[in-house]
């Protein structure tokens, strides 16, 4: 048990002590960890990308009476992989009058802060490639760079829906990053830490989500909207600008897209799981696995939430944010100060 | 600071505009301040077409107008042929033609419902209307073999009896129908999103709605209690007992709210057609060669999306000299310009979509 649940922190370590006995000094053996890390980083990306894109049509599927893709290999499994080779052999088309360098980049640049934000998750007890002490604050802070990439490939693009959807996306994203950003807040009042491994350790008798039950909800929705999906899909907004920034996207660089979104989707859930699940802490199973199959109900009802809701309206989503999250969000957080007070002051427990 | 307007081309290749609409926007930031809608991109000539044909060679032509309610039009074109010939449908005849034409309004109204609100965002509230327009659709193949271009109708009846086949069937089919709509309405009438998005969108009064010559549920949904199945009844429809569900805003929910209550007053059609249906022949004693005297006849009909009305005009030959087609859909785009003026762009796309317009129709 105790072996199964250090499998990976027990391997980190193998790999230092050979590096260390074929004679490396400590700088080379950090900068081979950091390249391992980099590795395990990508392939975690990579993979859930590949899965959570199956794994959503198959749940979009059952939501809508329909089997979902059932026809290459055991019950469809392998159509990611038949996808990404079909997108992959496209024409990669560049429309005439485009930014070309920022195109080209937009697609690129979608993946920095999603790999950026892996690098800290505790995906266990110990089992985070760099462990911050300022955690929390460098989550939201590379967190917030994605609208960046969203932007430009909605410039770049020289389309008028494109330019349309990445307004939209910038108005979003940054408006919702203020409740996003209050709704963890509560949490690190009461952990007194921004360290990830240390509020995760502070769930360890009780999940945040009990004490947080409305800053959970804020986190839900702000971080739907986060992602840009439904039913805040405005700036991909099929059914009114076509894709959105996405527009003129075609082959590779769409599906890179495509995948970031699994990606950050699979972020959001890993945070919401950390921040308020009590990311590793269960009983019996390894902490990665109740790690992962927390991340993977949150990661699910995301999915469930997108093909159940219709699209909301741009200024709709605009007095929604500011008007009920906002301040929702910092009444959550006079509440802990509240609750914290008497609590820490012992006022009859 | 100097500001622009944008001009964007909603169409006619777009996911949400219904086929090949072509509607031209001037966006000022997302609201929209002017608006041009060019029709014609699936123009196919279907009137003058007629002129070649005989008259039962222009029944297939019919099908595909609205192409979501293939019967209905079938109904349309036949009867305004009988008027003007003067012929007595069988009995039985006129109550099968009644119960598909029924069954279409079903499938048609299906439609309009599960897409309307798949334009609004939710990709799954396509499936499940669809699964009842499945269904009615299976049983119309029952009945003419085929699922979208019926060529089912006949200048004095129908091609051919019911099968044995479709009345367990129906039967099957109506025990489960009021069950699934009211599944409908749990999903979608209370959808807090889903009110947001339509109340109060797309406004239309009830004189705006006349002066631009709305028919069907759109016109309805502005409170004109005005079906020509009620108003001056066509085949047998003063046979049955039926309401005329009306609006009360015009706004976008209420076009929606009248289409799903129309389809349950079809189903109480439906209901007592079958309960009724006389034995007998299923085509009237017609001459083989159809050559309808010299003169011309208008007659109109309450399809699904509205009053689709068929002026023929003979010159005493076995084709027409002239058909027209008074599409409902191509009457009812015709206020698109005016409401669409300081609408959001989502606004347009959920304006556009509740009035369940087929542009098969449209460019005929």
């Amino acid at each position: 048990m105790e072996f199964f649940d250090n499998i990976f922190v027990i391997a980190a370590q193998w790999i230092r002590d050979t590096l260390a006995t074929l004679g490396f000094t400590s700088i080379w053996i950090e900068m081979s960890m950091g390249v391992v890390y980099l590795v395990c980083i990508l392939g975690i990306c990579t993979l859930a990308a590949l899965f959570y894109v199956l794994y959503e049509r198959k749940l979009a599927g059952y939501i809508q009476y329909r089997p979902g893709p059932n026809r290459l290999g055991p019950h469809g499994w392998f159509q990611t992989v038949a996808d990404a080779i079909k997108l992959l052999t496209k024409e990669d088309v560049v429309p005439a009058n485009a930014d070309k360098a920022i195109h080209l980049l937009a697609p690129l640049f979608i993946f920095v802060p999603t790999v950026l934000a892996l690098a800290v998750i505790p995906f266990g007890k110990g089992m985070a490639a760099l462990d911050l002490n300022l955690g929390i604050f460098y989550l939201i802070a590379v967190t917030s760079l994605s609208t960046i990439p969203i932007f430009m490939a909605g410039w770049g693009s020289n389309n008028k829906y494109s330019l349309l959807g990445s307004m939209r996306a910038v108005a979003q994203m940054v408006s919702y990053e203020v409740p996003l950003v209050f709704s963890l807040l509560g949490v690190v009042m009461i952990a007194q830490t921004l360290q990830l491994q240390g509020i995760v350790e502070a769930q360890s008798k009780i999940w945040f989500i009990f004490l947080q039950p409305l800053g959970f909800i804020i986190y839900i929705i702000a971080a739907i909207a986060e992602t840009n999906r439904a039913p805040f899909d405005l700036p991909e907004g099929e059914s009114e600008l076509t894709a959105g920034v996405y527009t003129e996207y075609s082959g590779m660089k769409w599906a890179l897209f495509f995948l970031a979104e699994y990606c950050n989707l699979f972020i959001v859930s890993a945070v919401g799981t950390t921040m308020f699940l009590g990311g590793w802490h269960g009983p019996f199973l390894p902490g990665w696995a109740w790690f992962l199959i927390k991340t993977h109900l949150l990661f699910s009802f995301f999915i469930w939430v997108r093909w159940t809701f219709p699209r909301i309206r741009v200024d709709q989503l605009m007095s929604f944010g500011w008007k009920v999250l906002v301040p929702a969000a910092l009444a959550n957080l006079f509440l802990t100060g509240i609750g914290i007070y008497i609590f820490n002051n012992g006022l009859g427990w | 600071m100097k500001t622009e307007t944008i001009t964007l081309n909603l169409g006619p290749q777009h996911p949400s505009t219904h086929g090949v609409l072509h509607v031209v926007i001037e966006l000022d930031g997302e609201t929209c301040v002017g608006s041009k809608t060019n029709i014609g991109y699936l123009h196919r000539g279907i009137e003058k077409l007629a002129e070649g044909k005989t008259y039962t060679q222009v029944i297939p032509y019919t099908d595909r107008l609205d192409y979501l309610a293939g019967i209905s039009n079938n109904l349309t074109y036949v009867q305004t042929v009988e008027k003007l010939m003067g012929i007595e449908v069988p009995e039985r005849a006129e109550y099968i033609r009644v119960i598909l034409a029924e069954l279409m309004r079903i499938a048609s109204h299906m439609v309009g419902i599960g897409i309307y609100i798949m334009d609004l965002g939710a990709v799954t509230a396509v499936f499940y209307p669809f699964i009842q327009r499945e269904k009615v659709l299976d049983l119309l193949s029952l009945v003419t073999g085929a699922r979208m271009t019926f060529n089912y109708m006949r200048i004095g009846g129908v091609a051919q009896d019911l099968p044995e086949e479709f009345f367990p069937a129906l039967e099957e089919f109506l025990a489960q129908f009021p069950k699934a709509i009211e599944e409908y309405h749990t999903l979608i009438d209370e959808n807090e999103i889903f009110l947001a998005r339509t109340k109060n969108i797309g406004v239309i009064s009830a004189e705006k709605a006349m002066s631009y010559g709305l028919t069907g549920p759109n016109l309805r949904a502005s409170g004109v209690n005005y079906d020509l199945r009620k108003v001056r009844p066509y085949s047998i429809y003063d046979r049955f007992d039926f309401d005329v569900p009306l609006g009360t805003n015009g706004d976008c929910f209420d076009r929606y709210l009248v289409r799903i209550q129309e389809v349950m007053e079809s189903y109480k059609i439906i209901k007592q057609a079958y309960k009724e249906i006389p034995e007998g022949p299923v085509m009237a004693k017609v001459p083989r060669v159809i050559k309808p005297p010299v003169g011309d006849v208008y007659h109109q009909t309450e399809n699904p999306k509205g009053i689709l009305g068929c002026y023929v005009v003979s010159d005493g030959s076995d084709k027409p000299y002239r058909v027209h087609f008074r599409r409902p859909s191509f009457n009812n785009i015709s206020i698109y310009d005016e409401i669409f003026i300081g609408h959001k762009v989502a606004d347009i796309v959920a304006i556009l979509a509740s009035f369940d317009i087929v542009l098969g129709e449209i460019d005929a």
